[in-house]
């Protein structure tokens, strides 16, 4: 078999560096997607082996146009493709009397819209193929609507929802679909915030979501997975006490 | 009304009906005319490669198109004009074989030549110039198109047949749908009689007897072929079943003009009685595999040894005769997820027996065993890229297990070689493995000038295309690319 080949949208910086980074040293051929191009080429020099095989583009998801195209060269230039990882958001912050339709909007478009726009042309070419693999960076922040960031839960249960329908969807043309949902990792994204509960380094959670993807089910996971016992929680907890609550 | 558009992001994955070949393409699906214009216009405008497919009954990529522009155009598909006394229909191309014998039969009439399903379009059939049980003694689809309108990329509409525009019309059937969009078609209609045909069924021991008895029929068969029991070997090898049809002339029809009616022809809704049609696949499923076809295929041949006298014979609907396998929906399904191919080697009389012997064994040497075998007979035609030759043809369903594709892709290689040795043909319709060399070596380079001849004074810039056509023929041009 030749070398994987892995489209990851959101390679520049935290989660999705460090996928991209381990999959080089894993000898893939990998396509790095961001804005921020320099820091992309940074990510594939940084790799332990293997910067050549990285195709590195500088792309904005919300240049929604832009994707399909942009998918057909990247499809080509890796000669097919095996994996599309979407890591891809944006959490601004929200202060807590602060009402932001554009902050929302911003959201809304790099977590779901800009997923649905790669997830689309991928999975169109997996059912074809009659192979792939599709793993979608979540978050356990998409469980409940908490106070904090309104529209981030929305567009992370979104983007859950999205997962979990696309896996049926794709489930019996041998295509899969995997939803890693991270509890908290130490990135740019969580700068600041303190201490925080079982956080772990975006080293580590690129590989647990690429063990989920390498371990061909089609399954939504937290990562790390003992966090399903706080989703369990947090679910059960009724809307009255919830919304008193300053989680 | 709001011009159509062809849509930047959204794909369609297309496939082949053997289901093992499939891709993403863009799409559209014309309503009329005009919307075709526009679209058309709009890819060439775009660059984009166009792609035609009709009800997508070809079992390879004919109708596939990958990053490509699919025109699905089975929405223009009126029976625009029937004549009951000469047995004329004019048809707009997308018109289904099935809306030809609802109109037709109940006047006495069926389509002269029908392939095996009866969801085929009439501009599909005469892209692939299709053929029947009946080719050695009525020709193939062409010969029944009295005229035909194709419309260029350009918009110009060109009316031929073999007397108009002669050259136009002998590249246009069998031409692949990469010369221009087939809209209307004038077809001769064939006096049947009765709605039954009177069948009769034989077993043959091995390829000699297929071979022999089937040769004895044909003079006096108004339909004839063969099924053979691919698994069987030496001595047993060819081993099968002869069905020979006649037609039934209305007045020895017990039931008369009755039988016309579509309500005889179709086939009950339940098999035995008591399973649902729509759940046959369920039950079949358990039993494609290697094993499990291994004793159909037995099973069907002893039946017929046990059971079957020569010069017996039972009466049979044209439907339930020509078009059995579509009374089991989705029986494809049954091949699972790697889907299935047909392979179909046109081969000469001359040497058709050691051939098909030689393909048989190809099949077993590689360790893939067809789970269908069908023989015919054919007669040669004037059209340019027409797979019909002088000689037998051997149409092989094969299972594409889900992790075994490359061993079966070797095989569908060595196949076509075996058809190149024996100056044979590979029929495009069946086709998803053929390369370009063997191509060019079945069909010669003097029909594939021609055929390039006409590509060039009615698409020169390769609007028109299929992953087929660019797989088997890459000397024809494509739009978007710069060397053609
Ligand atoms: C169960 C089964 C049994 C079959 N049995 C036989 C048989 O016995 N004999 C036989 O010969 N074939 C047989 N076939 C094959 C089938 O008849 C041909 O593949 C036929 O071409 C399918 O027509 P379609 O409308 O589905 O066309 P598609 O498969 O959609 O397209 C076929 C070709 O037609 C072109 N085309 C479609 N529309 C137009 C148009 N308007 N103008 C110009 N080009 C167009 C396409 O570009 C393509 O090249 C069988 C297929 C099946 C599934
Ligand atoms: N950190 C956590 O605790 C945590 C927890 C759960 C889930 N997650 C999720 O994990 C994913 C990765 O986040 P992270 O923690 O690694 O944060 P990060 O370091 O800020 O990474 C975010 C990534 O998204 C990309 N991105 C943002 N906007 C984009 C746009 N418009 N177009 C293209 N790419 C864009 C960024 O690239 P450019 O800026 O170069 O464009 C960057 O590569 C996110 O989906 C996040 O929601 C994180």
């Amino acid at each position: 078999m030749g070398a994987e080949r892995v489209i990851v949208v959101g390679a520049s910086s935290g989660i999705g560096a460090a996928i991209a980074q381990q999959l080089l040293g894993e000898g893939a051929k990998v396509a790095l997607l961001g804005r921020r191009e320099s820091l992309l080429q940074e990510v594939a020099n940084g790799a332990p082996s293997g910067a050549d095989s990285a195709i590195i583009r500088a792309h904005d998801v919300t240049d929604f146009d832009s994707v399909s195209p942009l998918f057909d060269e990247l499809v080509g230039l890796l000669g097919g493709l095996d994996k599309l990882i979407y890591v891809s958001g944006s959490m601004p912050t929200i202060e807590e009397h602060e009402y932001s339709p554009e902050k929302d909007r911003q959201m809304m478009e790099v977590n779901v819209l800009g997923a649905m726009a790669w997830m689309n042309p991928a999975a169109a070419h997996m059912e074809a193929a009659r192979a792939g693999t599709i793993i979608g960076v979540s978050s356990i922040a998409g469980e409940r609507g908490r106070r904090g960031n309104p529209a981030y839960c929305t567009s992370k249960a979104a983007m859950t929802t999205y997962l979990e329908s696309l896996r049926n969807r794709l489930h019996r043309y041998g295509v899969r679909v995997v939803t890693a949902k991270p509890g908290f990792v130490r990135t740019a994204m969580t700068e600041g915030m303190g201490d925080l509960l079982w956080i772990i380094d975006a080293k580590e959670a690129a590989r647990q979501i690429l063990k989920l993807g390498a371990s061909g089910r089609s399954i939504s996971r937290f990562v790390p997975g003992r966090w399903w016992m706080v989703a369990l929680v947090i679910r059960s907890i009724p809307s009255w006490i919830f919304r008193k609550l300053n989680l | 009304m709001t011009a159509m558009t062809i849509q930047r992001g959204t794909r369609r994955v297309v496939g082949g009906f053997g289901r093992a070949v499939a891709s993403a393409a863009r799409f559209a699906a014309p309503a009329n005319e005009e919307e075709l214009l526009s679209l058309l216009g709009q890819a060439r405008a775009e660059g984009l490669p166009v792609a035609l497919r009709g009800a997508g009954r070809s079992y390879g990529d004919a109708a596939m198109n990958a990053a490509g522009l699919i025109l699905d155009l089975s929405a223009m598909n009126a029976v625009l004009d029937w004549n009951p006394e000469t047995g004329v229909m004019v048809l707009e191309g997308a018109a289904t074989i099935e809306s030809i014998w609802r109109r037709a039969l109940p006047d006495g009439w069926w389509p002269t030549v029908v392939p095996g399903t009866m969801f085929p379009t009439v501009a599909g059939c005469v892209a692939m110039n299709v053929h029947g049980k009946n080719h050695y003694r009525v020709g193939a689809f062409g010969d029944q198109v009295l005229e035909l309108d194709l419309l260029t990329v350009e918009g110009e509409k060109i009316t031929c047949g073999p007397e108009v525009n002669a050259d136009v019309f002998e590249a246009v059937i069998g031409g692949l749908g990469v010369l221009g969009v087939v809209t209307r078609v004038t077809l001769q209609l064939k006096h049947v009689g009765s709605g039954d045909l009177e069948v009769e069924a034989l077993s043959v021991p091995d390829l000699d007897a297929l071979f022999n008895e089937y040769e004895r029929r044909r003079e006096e068969a108004d339909y004839l072929v063969g099924w053979i029991d691919c698994f069987a070997r030496g001595a047993n090898l060819g081993r099968g079943v002869i069905h020979r049809a006649n037609y039934v002339p209305l007045e020895r029809h017990p039931a008369g003009a009755d039988s016309l009616d579509p309500s005889h022809q179709t086939l009950p809704d339940r098999f035995f009685g008591v399973i649902p049609r729509g759940l046959m696949w369920r039950l079949l499923k358990p039993w494609v595999n290697d094993l499990g076809m291994r004793l159909v295929n037995a099973s069907k041949y002893w039946a017929s040894r046990l059971f079957d006298r020569a010069g017996t014979t039972f009466k049979q609907s044209h439907v339930g005769f020509a078009f059995l396998l579509d009374y089991v929906p989705r029986w494809r399904d049954t091949y699972g997820l790697g889907g299935f191919i047909q392979v179909q080697p046109f081969i000469p009389a001359q040497t058709a027996r050691v051939a098909f012997r030689e393909l048989i064994e190809t099949c077993h040497e590689h360790g893939v065993i067809p789970y269908l075998g069908v023989f015919k007979r054919h007669r040669p035609d004037q059209f340019v890229l027409s797979h019909a030759i002088d000689g037998y043809s051997l149409a092989l369903d094969i299972r594409v297990p889900a992790d075994g594709r490359e061993r079966v892709w070797k095989l569908g290689e060595a196949l076509g070689d075996v058809v190149v040795r024996h100056g044979g043909r590979i029929y495009f319709a069946k086709d998803a493995l053929a390369n370009a060399g063997q191509i060019e070596a079945c069909y010669g380079p003097d029909r594939i000038e021609r055929f390039l001849a006409m590509k060039e004074r009615l698409d020169p810039n390769g609007l028109l295309s299929s992953e087929l056509s660019r797989r088997v023929l890459p000397q024809l041009p494509v739009v978007g690319t710069s060397t053609p």
